[in-house]
């Protein structure tokens, strides 16, 4: 049986990389004694994947991780015993079980939504209310991307599927696919570039608010607010149920 | 929850691993600062992944916070990159847990692991804003107390400390609090809560002492200055390991750190008295741990950290008596939970063979055999009971059994050692080799070979040990031993089996000139450190001229201190220390060293060291008739 974790990370923990927030679950799925299965071989490991990486100083309402489980109780159970398991600054949200043909949480990220503020003293000067007007009104935003193997021009337009200025906040909602991945940073960056300024280092507090999925079919009204109306997102949390199947698998003994 | 920290999300964000500096790991204690009458701050000083690997800290740690009116913090030395920040910005060393300036904490208690840490001893106390010289220290400023295993001889730090812990710390830190408490509220100042904590068994206040030296640089006397402090300082032990403390909650690192498992110390001492060894000299008597209880807390340390692996910790585990049923028990709990073990000093035999292929890949892992020199005479010399009949007999059975990569740890430089024995060293590889050869047929040989490593460290002589007399060999005499090694091992027949490793000869010049220093030294560590040296047990760090040019700044020479023979009636540096083993034990075993004799183990036959006088432990139980 596969489980979704759906989980908060704040506060200073913040600062902890993702591959370390990978080791904490290790560690807290076994302080929380949940049956959780394991690879074969000789060194077998828990079988466990994590939705898109969140990058380190970020704080997030809405991460995710997939787990194979043997067995649990209830969903509310395994989410109370990781919550205890934890320690301040990751919380868990919501357990809920998968449906066997769901894909694992990695696999199938299409998009973030993120909140995005200007630290104190690292405000731009320019009205970002008018600049995003002619930001969006653009045909194309064309950037470019420092990679490994050098640099690479990308649109970024194709991959904002929403961004609009509140309560001297972003929210953003942005690719973020494995082939057409987008930060928020390159947006801000963008929309200052086009009045000229550059911005500070380290001037953003961004919080992942959501990860979500792209399914072929959707009920209807499930995605009337995107700008792309071709885009069909749920967010990751919405794929399971909390409800444990009464027929389990009848071919396992 | 403490949401503060002490450094700003730029600084955060441009170091290397921000997690060190964040606390909030699992298990770390955090309490009401209101309700806390003293605050310690406990320091490994190097760091944090290193630090945090430490027993002994975790240790006194939980036992700290086990009492209501304390609360213990964690701190490490900030690595280069943050040092270079907050020296620029200013900004005070702070505690993990609540992040507050380490300079307002009442005790700062740092733990002496090895000699090559002592300058980042003094980065700690600059860092956080404390005086470096105790002298200079006033009212405001914490009680710096050491500990760990360089107290025993800990006259080349005299000057940056308050108070010196000598011996274990389990038993005597509850009445230093409380007398702290008393002078604290009776404000009768620093100097008098120091002159009283000098008369607590153990603790040994520097201040209070005067040294003086012949005109050819030994020590002439070394006395207390007032009445009532006591001339000699006898170690602190504890001889219940059971019904003592023992972290059941060990904090578990977001980052990986060097030991990244649940650590079961089973016991504490060494029955073997190799005569090189400090550890098998300081921590006698041999105490162990009851068996049922060592279970307990595995499974408990296991569920509370959620660790996948665990590992057995002592001097010598295979001489732990109730070895084979702890480890069973081990592995029919830990494949169920899918917990791996460790199981590192084994010596290798039949049945740490058989453990061992159940614990671990046969193909991956290796042997690993000390006999720490090349002959049977020289082995004899340093007391090391491993024969080369018995490393070739363990071979040919892990031969047998699937292993092909070999480990071998040898030392260079040991009192009596001739180029025959350093050609030992390259003939016992080349023996293990062909002991493969014979004992596995062509056609079963993995990828056809055997890997053998031999590594070879340089002897330095510590100080409590029957080698605390003898002379260190110089740099260059170091580096010939390396290459003669090296030559030996490539005239073998099989050579191409055997790869050689040695380390630095310069950073172990030096650490024996800071094992068996004195008083003086505290201008050569404070000198050199002013000209910016730390992380010197880093070799990417450590910067040999600046040592060598400052030791000779301040008149003094290596060779008074590591190539000279002392007589045994020099008063050493070290001789108030009452460590357990008396002077008398150690010129016993230095002489017979000489005369290459052996001695017995202490299950064998008692020699008499004088650790019976602690009344417990090994030296009380029956004799065993040991069968090899």
């Amino acid at each position: 049986m596969k489980l979704r974790i759906k989980f908060r990370k704040y506060g200073p923990i913040r600062f902890i990389g993702h591959l370390d927030v990978m080791r904490f679950f290790q560690k807290a799925i076994r302080r929380a004694q949940i049956d959780i299965a394991y690879t074969g071989g000789y060194s077998p490991h828990q079988i466990m994947t994590f939705a898109a990486p969140l990058g380190v100083g970020m704080t997030s309402n809405g991460e995710y991780m997939d787990i194979e489980v043997h067995s649990i109780t209830s969903c509310a159970d395994v989410k109370e015993k990781l919550n205890q398991a934890s320690v301040p600054g990751i919380e868990i949200v919501s357990v809920k079980i998968l449906p066997e043909n769901a894909g694992n949480a990695m696999a199938s990220v299409a998009a973030a939504s993120y909140t995005v503020r200007f630290r104190e003293g690292r405000e731009p000067k320019c009205d970002i209310a008018s600049e995003l007007k002619n930001f969006l009104s653009r045909e194309s935003i064309r950037v470019t991307k420092e990679t490994k193997k050098g640099c690479r021009e990308l649109d970024l337009k194709e991959g904002i599927y929403q961004l609009f200025w509140e309560d001297n906040a972003f929210y953003m909602l942005l690719c973020a696919s494995s082939a057409g991945n987008i930060k928020p940073v390159q947006v801000v960056d963008a929309l200052l570039a086009q009045s000229g300024e550059t911005l500070q280092e380290n001037a953003l507090l961004i919080t992942r608010e959501d990860v979500f999925t792209s399914i072929v079919q959707t009920e209807a009204g499930a995605t009337d607010t995107l700008v792309n109306k071709s885009l069909h997102l749920v967010s990751l949390d919405e794929i399971g149920s909390e409800k444990i199947p009464s027929t389990e698998n009848p071919y396992e003994s | 929850m403490y949401d503060k920290l002490a450094l700003s999300d730029d600084i955060l964000m441009k170091v290397e691993k921000p997690e060190r500096y964040i606390g909030h790991e699992v298990n770390s204690v955090v309490k009401d600062k209101s309700k806390i009458a003293v605050r310690f701050a406990m320091c490994f000083p190097d760091v944090y992944e290193i630090g945090m690997s430490h027993l002994g800290i975790q240790i006194l740690y939980d036992m700290f916070n086990a009492q209501e009116d304390v609360w213990c913090e964690r701190v490490y030395s900030p690595w280069i990159d943050l040092d270079k920040i907050m020296r620029e910005q200013n900004i005070p060393l702070f505690a993990l847990e609540s992040q507050d300036p380490i300079k307002d904490f009442d005790f700062l208690g740092i733990t002496i692991q090895y000699e090559m840490c002592y300058t980042n001893i003094l980065q700690i106390l600059d860092l956080a804003q404390i005086p470096i010289n105790s002298a200079d220290r006033g009212e405001e400023y914490p009680i710096v107390i050491g500990g760990g295993p360089c107290t025993y001889n800990p006259e080349p730090l005299a000057d940056f400390f308050d108070i010196f812990y000598i011996g274990e710390g389990e038993t005597r830190y509850r009445e230093l609090l409380d007398l702290y408490k008393e002078c604290k509220a009776s404000g009768v100042g620093r100097i008098e809560f120091l002159r009283r904590a000098a008369k607590i068994p153990g603790m040994y206040v520097p201040r209070f002492y005067k040294v003086t030296y012949h005109t050819d640089g030994t020590i002439e006397s070394f006395l207390p200055t007032e009445e009532g402090i006591p001339s000699t300082i006898t170690k602190e032990i504890v001889m219940d390991v059971t019904d003592t403390y023992y972290p059941m909650k060990p904090v578990v690192p977001f980052i990986k750190v060097t030991q990244d498992r649940v650590v079961l110390e089973i016991q504490r001492g060494c029955i073997r008295g190799c005569r090189f060894c400090q550890a098998g000299q300081l921590y006698r008597p041999v105490r162990e741990r009851d068996v049922e209880t060592l279970k307990r807390w595995a499974m408990e340390m296991l569920k509370n950290t959620g660790h996948e692996e665990i590992s057995l910790s002592s001097l010598s585990s295979s001489d732990y008596s109730k070895l084979p049923e702890l480890i069973d028990f081990l592995i029919e709990e830990c494949s169920k939970k899918h917990i791996n073990i460790s199981l590192p000093s084994l010596r290798i035999d039949a049945f740490s063979l058989d453990v061992m292929s159940k614990v671990q890949d046969v193909k991956k892992s290796s042997l690993t055999f000390a006999p720490e020199a090349g002959s049977q005479r020289l082995r004899n010399v340093i007391n090391k009971g491993l024969t080369e009949e018995v490393i070739l007999k363990g071979a040919t059975l892990a031969f047998e059994g699937g292993w092909t990569r070999v480990k071998l740890y040898f030392m260079l430089g040991l009192p009596t050692e001739t180029e025959e024995d350093i050609r030992g060293i390259a003939e016992l590889c080349n023996k293990i080799a062909a002991t493969f050869f014979e004992t596995v047929p062509k056609e079963k040989r993995v990828n056809g070979k055997i890997q053998i490593v031999a590594s070879t460290s340089f002897f330095v002589p510590k100080p409590f040990t029957p080698f605390q007399w003898a002379p260190q060999c110089t740099k260059d005499e170091f580096i010939e031993k390396a290459y003669q090694t090296r030559k030996a091992i490539s005239e073998q027949l099989n050579q191409k089996s055997i790869k050689y490793n040695w380390h630095e000869a310069d950073a172990s010049v030096l650490e024996g000139v800071l094992a068996r220093g004195d008083r003086r030294l505290c201008e050569v560590i404070r000198r050199v450190y002013e000209k910016g040296c730390f992380y010197d047990a880093w070799s990417e760090y450590y910067d040999n001229e600046k040592w060598m040019e400052t030791i000779e700044e301040c008149g003094l020479s290596t060779d008074f201190y590591t190539h000279r023979e002392r007589s045994t009636d020099e008063i050493l540096p070290w001789d108030f220390i009452d460590c357990g083993v008396t002077k008398e034990f150690l010129k016993r075993e230095w002489e017979k060293a000489k005369r290459e004799e052996i001695s017995e183990n202490c299950k064998l036959k008692c020699q008499g060291c004088g650790a019976a006088r602690f009344g417990g432990g090994i030296c009380f139980e029956p004799r065993t008739i040991e069968i090899e």
